[in-house]
């Protein structure tokens, strides 16, 4: 079974849709006991950093997520799942999980293209990932495919080394972090069509034990 | 970088898409979660459902459609057409709409924008304008006012200043609706859409004029729209999505080219 975080973060649904979609059985659940003897965690997140952290304290998941990542069991984040994993967030300045060193920052205003076009906040759309490192959770990902993006702050680790894949904004910003049995994408692979269900189905059949 | 979005606008009545012919045999073309699934696997990058039921039961048919869409299509879609109040934006994002569109209640009243963005985010709250050219005057500066009714109701209120203010009360997204080029296909409106595109700091997705893929590179080009909605085009199989997105990519526009 997996379990999918539930702190009050917005959309839920459809990343339990998209699983249920491809034959994983998975639980919407805040409960200790079923998120500690879950198979595999997903931990998505939309809305602000400060707000998002506030309500994992409150509902004690910070602890848990800490004690399963420990653990070794295959953790997947998604969109704030992928930030607030980091130490700290630019958004309204939040000490965060820790779970992999570095911070989440906020695109600089003005972002401009490589043709000095003026650039949209917040990042909307498709766009694609360059993979900086092989992955099993990454694996059939060509060059090509492009993922659904939604934010104006992205992930950005201290060391390159969890840093998975980047993404072309006005500047090129991690896109999919990782460390250990952790993977997070800042993109929304429930709502990136058939290569996004390819990493969700991926994740499904991960161990957990990093590629490299 | 970010690739342009191509995005079907699907309209539905009772329950079932009101247009759309002659283009897959085995698809049934009155049923919009079948009708989304098609345009799902064709490359849509996004779909709009826009909702023209008149009858007082029309919110429990259009959440069960959502629902089923939600459940049967992974790319984001919305949904708009009759959302007046908070709770109707809260029942649509529930049953899995991305996105909803307020339109004329949002010019009654703007404080449906901000509460939308607080409860749900920005990134869920899309502003539908519908717009006709006027003599430009002092209340109307842009010579562009908001119009209701499918047109027939003025509102005197000018289409650039209501874009920058529903930007300032928290909408994530502007989709630009010309009545005048509406229906024609004969182009979208290449002053209006860069007007508002080019003075708010949040996608446009222009609407209303789509009659070749000529009308749509102009638009996200001189026209500077980030997402172009087409009806017509495809749903009679003049063009499918993916000839659209090979033409557009041919010349030079960012576009999603696999799926």
């Amino acid at each position: 079974m997996i379990a999918i975080i539930d702190y009050k973060a917005g959309n839920l649904k459809s990343v339990e849709r998209a699983l249920k979609s491809l034959g994983f059985s998975c639980r919407i659940t805040h409960d200790k006991k079923e998120i500690m003897k879950a198979e595999r965690i997903v931990f998505p997140g939309v809305g602000a950093a400060g707000s998002a952290i506030a309500d994992l304290k409150e509902l004690r998941l910070d602890k848990v997520l800490k004690e399963t990542f420990a653990g070794g069991m295959p953790v997947l984040g998604i969109c704030m799942g992928a930030q607030i994993i980091l130490r700290w967030s630019e958004e309204n300045q939040t000490q965060c999980l820790g779970l992999i060193r570095g911070e989440a920052k906020r695109f600089p205003s003005p972002l401009l293209s490589d043709k000095g076009e003026r650039l949209k906040i917040p990042h909307m759309g498709w766009n694609s990932v360059r993979l900086t490192r092989s992955h099993p959770v990454c694996k059939d990902i060509r060059p090509e495919d492009e993922f659904y993006f939604v934010h104006s702050y992205y992930p950005f680790p201290s060391s390159s080394e969890n840093v998975l894949g980047t993404t072309e904004y006005g500047l090129n910003f991690p896109s999919i972090i990782g460390s250990k049995n952790l993977i997070a994408t800042q993109f929304h692979p429930e709502k990136s069509g058939p290569p996004g269900l390819r990493i969700l189905e991926n994740f499904c059949s991960w161990s957990g034990q990093d590629a490299e | 970088m970010l690739s342009k979005r191509i995005i079907p606008c699907l309209d539905v009545r009772d329950g079932k898409t009101t247009k759309g012919i002659k283009f897959k045999e085995n698809v049934d073309i009155g049923d919009p979660v079948e009708m989304a699934r098609f345009y799902y696997e064709a490359g849509a990058d996004e779909i709009v459902f826009y909702d023209i039921t008149a009858s007082s039961d029309r919110r429990a048919i259009m959440i069960d459609v959502v629902r089923r869409v939600a459940e049967n299509i992974f790319i984001p879609f919305s949904v708009g057409g009759g959302i007046r109040t908070v709770e109707d934006m809260r029942s649509v994002l529930l049953a899995g709409a991305e996105k909803v569109s307020v339109n004329s209640a949002a010019v009654r009243n703007p404080e449906i924008i901000s509460q939308g963005a607080k409860a749900f985010g920005s990134q869920c709250v899309v502003l539908g304008m519908d717009v006709k050219k006027v003599p430009s005057s002092e209340r109307i500066p842009s010579g562009y006012e908001i119009v209701t009714n499918g047109g027939r109701t003025y509102m005197g209120l000018d289409a650039l200043s209501w874009a920058r203010e529903a930007e300032h009360l928290g909408a994530g997204e502007i989709c630009l609706n010309s009545i005048d080029a509406d229906g024609t296909q004969e182009g979208y409106e290449l002053e209006l859409t860069p007007l508002i595109s080019e003075n708010v700091s949040i996608p446009v997705i222009a609407s209303g004029g789509a009659g070749n893929i000529d009308h749509i590179y102009d638009v996200l080009t001189v026209g500077r729209a980030d997402a172009a909605l087409i009806a017509s085009m495809v749903h009679y199989g003049t063009y499918t999505i993916k000839e659209i997105k090979t033409q557009l990519a041919s010349r030079n526009v960012k576009i999603r080219k696999t799926w």
